[in-house]
């Protein structure tokens, strides 16, 4: 069953040529709990998820799982146990477009798992139910429009009950009508299956909406904690959304 | 992953057609054989062997029956060629073997002429068995040679005899070849 | 330019080009590594066994036409000076078999198969869809890679050889059907010349070390690629530059080698 991960992260580093993505970043994601990391483009958000993802490794600082494992130094066989723990959901959905919607989605079972493959098609239509995909098995999946290539990558995120799942820009590309269906879908998922939940985000409204835990990073460091208090409480916070509000209308649409 | 069967059909057909075509170049125009129908090893010494290579032919009466297996320099520093021929063929103990050029500029191979059949004082068995020596050979023909001996029977008048452009090996009729 | 620049320039560039090769030779053992360890990827192979091999057919088989019709031409012009007519066949089926066969079918597959491989793998890195594969635990070399490469590798050998019989057949075509050459000289001198250990098997070695060089170069400049368009088109262009250039100069040393 799920085991849902806490991940913390302790004075990260990480310079790209002259630029510094990261100085000193410490935070909590924690367990269960939907956090949504924000902030302004380039503030080294996606590279955030990439590092938990262990897909990069910082320059210096530790990134620790359920207090004990630090990610950062992992071997190769440890970082693929860990993955096997994680669904990633990428912004572009990143599923193989030579293969169907379906066999994308069943790919984690036939590489992992020893079911039948009746037993993968019941997995794979019960995930599907889930995310509320229908009759998309056979298609493309530059066949699908773009809310639908989101719920197929979730699908198949989830397939393997994650303890932990990571999103990059859940709702780019969007329309807003979309854009809150798959907030629901993303809060129910946080409820049924209690798994944590990392969320890159821009959207201003679906953060306020959904997380239970903000993580906002500014030029001069991170500010992470409660959101509601958040917002109450640090003039940062509140004013990152408040000016966030308008040009995020005219972003976050498609 | 499910894949049209149309698909796999065209990778069974290409992959198939490929290795026909490899093993039509390898039997039809590179002459393998599967082990074939050699296996009768004799031997004949040269004076001179020309240009003759391993693997080059041997013939009789213009018909391949098998190749040259290797060469090598005699103690008495002639040329020792051990041919790999058809075991069923039954070879007279007096044949002959002579190193003919195919065409003027061709490769040089080996033809083989089964002798009358005489005895030669033996009582053994008439025909060549493994590991015998063919006792009647004739070398092979250098250009330059026969050139070299026209022009000096040229220049020294008819007086000169001796025109035969080769010298045979022992008694057996001189003969060159071209096809 | 003043000269210490130019020479640190140089420099730089010499230390750049080595450490390449590093990787280079890394990624392949890798690559080779992830092929011949389980999970054999049977339905992907035959999937790009049709990419490189099937898909290739129509223009080997066209080339090899044309390129044998133009030996049979060349050769016969030639020949007729020496008074060798006869011996076309010996000729455009040596020049084939050996030289022409393996190589140019290595540089029209590089153009063709190589490029697409190199673009498609590098349009996986920019979609992110093998950082996909990586968050499923799966490896991208052994998913991706491996395929692609023992594909090409296995196609190589299979399209040489028909490219090399098109091309005999299209010195007959010329030689002895429109230049009025005898058909018999053309085949019997054909098969007298050709050596199955010297020549046919030479010529199938070399296209197997073409094809492998070029599914190295393919896979290890579309893995590496930079992810954007530009990255994309610049892991197909350098793909074919890269990979033309090893089949040649490749071609002399085992030349060179094969024949002692």
């Amino acid at each position: 069953m799920a085991k849902p991960i806490e991940i913390e992260a302790q004075g990260l580093c990480y310079t790209r040529g002259s630029r510094v993505i990261m100085n000193q970043l410490s935070c909590v994601f924690p367990r269960g709990r939907i956090s949504v990391l924000a902030g302004p483009s380039g503030s080294g958000k996606t590279t955030l998820l990439r590092m938990i993802a262990c897909l990069i490794r910082p320059d210096q600082g530790a990134l620790r799982i359920d207090g004990e494992a630090d990610l950062t130094e992992l071997g190769l066989g440890a970082v693929r146990a860990f993955r096997r723990r994680v669904g990633m959901l990428f912004q572009g959905g990143a599923l193989l477009d030579s293969m169907s919607v379906f066999d994308n989605v069943a790919l984690p079972l036939r590489e992992h798992s020893e079911l039948g493959e009746a037993e993968i098609r019941d997995e794979v239509h019960r995930v599907f139910e889930a995310v509320g995909l229908d009759s998309v098995d056979a298609l493309l999946p530059g066949q699908l429009s773009g809310g639908m290539v989101k719920r197929a990558g979730l699908a198949r995120a989830l397939i393997e009950k994650p303890d932990l799942l990571l999103c990059d820009e859940p709702f780019s590309g969007l329309d807003p009508p979309t854009v809150r269906r798959i907030e629901e879908l993303l809060m129910q998922v946080n409820q049924s299956g209690g798994a944590t939940m990392l969320i890159t985000s821009h959207h201003t409204e679906s953060t306020r909406r959904m997380a239970d835990h903000l993580v906002l990073l500014l030029d001069d460091g991170a500010v992470s904690g409660d959101t509601k208090a958040l917002l109450q409480n640090d003039a940062r916070v509140a004013e990152f959304f408040a000016e966030s509000t308008s040009p995020a209308l005219a972003k976050g649409a498609p | 992953m499910r894949e049209s069967p149309r698909l796999e059909i065209w990778v069974g057909a290409f992959v198939l057609i490929g290795l026909a075509a490899i093993a039509y170049l390898s039997v039809a125009i590179g002459g393998l054989t599967a082990g074939g129908p050699g296996g009768l090893e004799i031997i004949a010494s040269f004076d001179e062997i020309g240009g003759l290579k391993s693997r080059a032919r041997v013939v009789v009466g213009g018909v391949k029956v098998g190749q040259v297996k290797s060469v090598a320099l005699a103690p008495d520093f002639r040329a020792r060629v051990t041919l790999d021929i058809d075991r069923r063929l039954e070879l007279p103990l007096d044949s002959s073997a002579s190193i003919l050029t195919s065409g003027v500029l061709g490769d040089q191979y080996i033809a083989l002429e089964p002798g009358g059949g005489d005895d030669m004082g033996g009582k053994g068995p008439k025909f060549l068995a493994a590991g015998d020596e063919i006792q009647y050979t004739q070398g092979a023909v250098i250009l330059e040679r026969l050139i070299g001996k026209l022009i000096q029977n040229l220049g020294s008048g008819p007086s000169k005899t001796d025109a035969s452009d080769a010298e045979p090996d022992s008694g057996a009729a001189s003969e060159e070849g071209s096809k | 330019m003043n000269p210490a620049a130019a020479l640190r320039a140089l420099g730089a560039r010499s230390i750049a080009l080595v450490r390449d090769l590093g990787r280079f030779a890394l990624f392949s053992v890798r690559l080779v590594a992830a092929g011949v360890q389980p999970p054999w990827r049977a339905r992907r192979l035959i999937r790009e066994i049709y990419d490189s091999g099937v898909l290739s057919l129509v223009i080997v088989c066209i080339s090899g036409v044309a390129v044998g019709a133009v030996l049979g031409l060349q050769g016969h012009n030639t020949l007729v000076r020496f008074g060798a007519a006869g011996q076309l066949g010996a000729v455009v089926g040596l020049s084939l078999i050996r030289e022409l066969g393996p190589v140019l079918t290595s540089l029209l597959v590089a153009g063709r198969a190589g490029s697409a491989m190199a673009a498609e793998i590098a349009s996986m890195k920019v979609t992110e869809q093998l950082d996909g594969l990586r968050m499923m635990s799966v490896d991208p070399l052994d998913f991706v890679g491996a395929p692609k490469a023992l594909a090409m590798v296995l196609s190589m050998p299979l399209l040489a050889t028909l490219f090399t019989l098109f091309g005999i057949f299209g010195g007959y075509l010329v030689g002895v059907v429109v230049l009025g050459g005898d058909p018999g000289s053309y085949i019997s001198t054909l098969q007298d010349a050709v050596r199955f250990t010297e020549d046919v098997v030479g010529g199938l070695l070399k296209a197997g070390v073409f094809g492998v060089l070029v599914a190295l170069i393919a896979t290890y400049r579309g893995f590496t690629a930079h992810p954007s368009s530009a990255g994309v088109s610049a892991a197909a262009t350098s793909t074919v530059v890269i990979a033309s250039v090893a089949t040649l100069v490749s071609d002399y040393f085992i030349t060179a080698l094969w024949g002692y």
